[in-house]
Parts: C-alpha cells; structure tokens; sequence
C-alpha cells in the first residue's frame, strides 16, 4: 500500500511538473525524484517480498493494511513538508525577499 | 533492515563525484571561452546536472525509506542505530539484506536515471541538429 501511494504520488507530481510552468519554477521536480526514488526501492522491497510469499503477497492483513496506508500517507505529507521548507528557503519566485527588504 | 543504507552511502559518493566534477567542468568551460567557442556548445546539460539527478533520486528515496524504518522501529535516533544491530547475532541477517535489496535498490536508482540520462541526451543532440539544419 505504501510502494502504491507512492507511486500515484509519483505519477500526479510528475504531471503537474509536465503540465505547469509554474511548478517546474516552483521546484515540484523535487517532489518528482524523491517520490520515484523512493518507488524504485520499494519495488525492490516487494519484488524480494514477493519471492519469499509468492501470492500470500497480495492478501495482507486488514491490520497490516491500515498500517501501510497510514504509513503510505505520513511519506507524502513529509516528502511535501521537505518540499515546502526548501521552497521558503530558496524563494525561487521571490515572494520572501522583497518581504524582508521592506523591512 | 538497512536496504535504505546502500543507496544513501551511493548518493553521498556520487554527490562527491558531482562536486568534484563541477569544478573540473567549471575550469573547462572558462577556457573554452577563452578560445572563443561557441555558446550554444556551452548550453549543453553538463555532466555534472544529470548526475545532481541521479542525487537527488537517491536522497529522496533513502530519506524516505529511512523514515518508513523508523515507523517500523527497525531505526533510532541513538547508537547503534541500527535496532537489529543490538543482537550480534542479527547482523548476518542486516549484512544479507543490505547485499540483495539494497544492492538492488542502488542498481535499479541508477539503471532508471541512466536510461533517463540516455533519453534526455539523445533528445537533446536531435534539437540540436535540427537547430543547426535551419
């Protein structure tokens, strides 16, 4: 559930960095490389977990399932956290700093 | 386990790489202006962007798979970090998994961004053709 969150995540982002100059000026590439990098290694993750359950695989648990998601959700809310305070500390549209010169 | 660990030890070499390479790009560029090249020859994505890529694919994914060991306890915010590193006799277990899917996960990351790296610059020398044509 948390390699599947992910990789919708991936997939939106990418989109909105494809389709709007305004976000590729507002560094939503980050959000892209972390959300397909960490889509990879998950990958990986189920791939080796995969081997070792076969089709148990894809008959987790409620309880499990919940986790995951929760889990699933907590990445992409600190992925865009990161995303955010990158984006106040570098300014790339400037918003901050004539802020702070008028003062 | 630790799967996440190979791919960070990655990108905290390719960022050396990347650092290093930068500045020998740097020097490069300099003199080729001095012999007066041509600008469009100096707008090519250098090197050293496409491997910031590769960098940044890496941090983000074993920052966040970090943060998914931490949810599971398998990490903490002291030594020995690692919470399977306590018992000696879970090591071989951690060593394992950090040889097959962490290797896995650092392989796969950098086959993704060279195919990517590969598509870019074959894009990138056919505008570039094109441009030279007209």
């Amino acid at each position: 559930m948390t390699l599947l969150l992910t990789l919708v995540a991936a997939v939106v982002v990418t989109c909105i960095w494809y389709t709007s100059e305004k976000a590729r000026q507002m560094k939503v590439s980050m959000l892209c490389y972390m959300f397909w990098g960490a889509s990879l290694m998950w990958m990986v993750d189920a791939i080796a977990e995969y081997i070792e359950l076969r089709a148990e695989y894809f008959q987790p648990a409620l309880q499990d399932m919940l986790n995951d998601t929760f889990l699933g959700v907590s990445v992409i809310a600190l992925a865009l956290v990161v995303w955010v305070l990158t984006l106040l500390v570098k300014d790339p549209l400037g918003v901050l700093r004539p802020a702070a010169q008028n003062k | 386990m630790a799967c996440f660990v190979v791919p960070g030890v990655e990108a905290i070499v390719t960022t050396i790489v990347t650092k290093e390479l930068e500045k020998k790009e740097q020097k490069e560029m300099e003199l080729n202006l001095e012999k007066g090249a041509n600008v469009s020859e100096l707008q090519k994505e250098r090197f050293s962007a496409k491997l910031k890529k590769l960098n940044y694919l890496l941090y983000g994914g074993s920052g966040l798979l970090a943060f998914e060991h931490l949810w599971h306890g398998e990490i903490e915010p002291f030594f020995p970090f690692l919470t399977a590193a306590r018992n000696p006799l879970d090591i071989p277990e951690v060593l394992h998994e950090m040889s097959t899917v962490g290797v896995g996960m650092a392989v796969l990351v950098t086959a993704a961004w060279g195919v990517m790296t590969y598509v870019s610059s074959k894009m990138e020398k056919t505008a570039t053709e094109a441009v030279k044509e007209k």
